[in-house]
C-alpha cells in the first residue's frame, strides 16, 4: 500500500468515527431534554453523561424515574444494561495496547460504538485509531448534546413535540443491530413480552428486569 | 432524579468498564455465560422499547407514541441513520397528536 491509500485510509476512518459521535451527540440532545423532563437537575443531567457515559443505561434510569419507579428499580435496570461494557472490555483487552494509566482512561471509553468501530478492523494501528477517535469523539459529542437538551428542555413541552417517543425511538435504533440474528430475535421477543404481561401489576421498573429472562436464550448452543 | 443515583450508577457503570478491560484482561468466561451477556442489550432494551411506547405511571397505554415509535421502528429496520429515526418518530408523534390520532 502507497503512502497516500495509507493517509486516505486514515483520513476516512477518521471522519467515520467523528460522524457516528455527531450523530450520538443529537442522542445527548434527546437524553439532556428526557433528563430534565423527569425531573433532574441541569447539573445531575450533565454529571450523569460525564460519568456514567453509557447511553442506554442513562435513558434506562431515567425513564423509570420518569414513569414513577423507585431509585432501586431504577438502578437494576441501568446496571444490567451497563454490565454488556464489561464483555465489550474482555474484547477489547486482547486489541488494546497501552499501560495501566491509559487502560484506565480507556475503561470509561469502552462502550457500544467504540467496541463496535474498533473490533471491525483487523490491523492494530487501525483498531488503536478506531477505539481512541470514536471514544473520545461520542464523549465530547454526548455531553455536549447533553448539555444543549438539559438547557432547552426546560423551555420546551416534550409531549408536543413529540420528544416522549424520541426515547422508546432511541432504543429501537439501538436494538437493531441485535435483533439481526437469531438469537437476538428470541431474547427481544421474550424480553419484550416477559415486559409487556407484567406492566399492568408489578411496580413501575420491575418488567424490564424481568424481561433480563430473555438472555437464557443464550442457554442453549447455538 | 437524586445525586444518590446519578453518583452510584457512575460508579457501577465504571465498576463494569474496569472489570472487563483491566481486571479479567485476557482471561476467558464460560461459553455460555458470554452467550448469555451478548443477550442482554436484545432483551432488555426491547423491555424498554415496550415500557416507554405503551406504558403510562404503571397502566398499559395505546396514544400517539405507537404511531411515531412504528414509523421509527421500520426506518431503523432500513438501516436510516440514528437521527433520522429519532426525528422522525418525535415528529410524526407531535403530528399524531395535534390531529387526534389516537388522543
Amino acid at each position: 500500500m502507497t503512502t497516500t491509500a495509507t493517509r486516505d485510509h486514515d483520513r476516512s476512518l477518521t471522519s467515520d468515527c467523528v460522524v457516528l459521535g455527531a450523530a450520538v451527540g443529537v442522542f445527548g440532545i434527546a437524553f439532556g431534554v428526557g433528563s430534565v423532563a423527569a425531573g433532574a437537575s441541569i447539573a445531575m443531567t450533565c454529571v450523569m453523561s460525564l460519568l456514567v457515559f453509557t447511553g442506554a443505561s442513562q435513558f434506562s434510569a431515567v425513564s423509570v424515574i420518569a414513569s414513577g419507579g423507585g431509585m432501586l428499580s431504577a438502578l437494576a435496570g441501568a446496571s444490567l444494561l451497563a454490565a454488556r461494557n464489561a464483555v465489550y472490555g474482555l474484547a477489547m483487552s486482547r486489541r488494546l495496547t497501552g499501560a495501566l494509566p491509559t487502560r484506565l482512561i480507556a475503561a470509561q471509553l469502552t462502550i457500544d460504538e467504540s467496541t463496535a468501530m474498533a473490533t471491525a478492523r483487523s490491523e492494530s494501528a487501525s483498531i488503536q485509531r478506531a477505539f481512541w477517535i470514536t471514544g473520545l469523539s461520542v464523549y465530547v459529542f454526548w455531553n455536549l448534546g447533553t448539555l444543549l437538551g438539559a438547557v432547552i428542555g426546560t423551555a420546551v413541552d416534550p409531549a408536543a413535540v413529540g420528544l416522549d417517543a424520541a426515547f422508546p425511538a432511541g432504543f429501537v435504533a439501538m436494538v437493531a443491530p441485535h435483533l439481526r440474528h437469531r438469537s437476538g430475535r428470541w431474547a427481544g421477543l421474550i424480553g419484550a413480552l416477559a415486559c409487556l404481561i407484567t406492566i399492568p401489576f408489578m411496580p413501575v421498573g420491575l418488567p424490564i428486569l424481568c424481561a433480563s429472562v430473555g438472555v437464557l436464550v443464550g442457554v442453549r448452543e447455538p | 432524579m437524586t445525586w444518590t443515583l446519578v453518583l452510584t450508577l457512575s460508579a457501577i457503570a465504571y465498576a463494569f468498564k474496569v472489570a472487563g478491560l483491566v481486571i479479567v484482561g485476557g482471561r476467558t468466561l464460560p461459553a455460555v455465560v458470554d452467550r448469555c451477556l451478548g443477550l442482554v442489550p436484545a432483551a432488555l432494551i426491547s423491555a424498554l422499547v415496550i415500557n416507554d411506547t405503551l406504558s403510562s405511571a404503571g397502566a398499559l397505554v395505546i396514544d400517539a407514541r405507537v404511531v411515531g415509535v412504528g414509523v421509527a421502528a421500520v426506518a431503523a429496520w432500513r438501516k436510516a441513520p440514528f437521527v433520522v429515526v429519532i426525528t422522525l418518530a418525535a415528529a410524526v408523534t407531535a403530528a399524531a397528536r395535534a390531529l387526534g390520532v389516537l388522543g
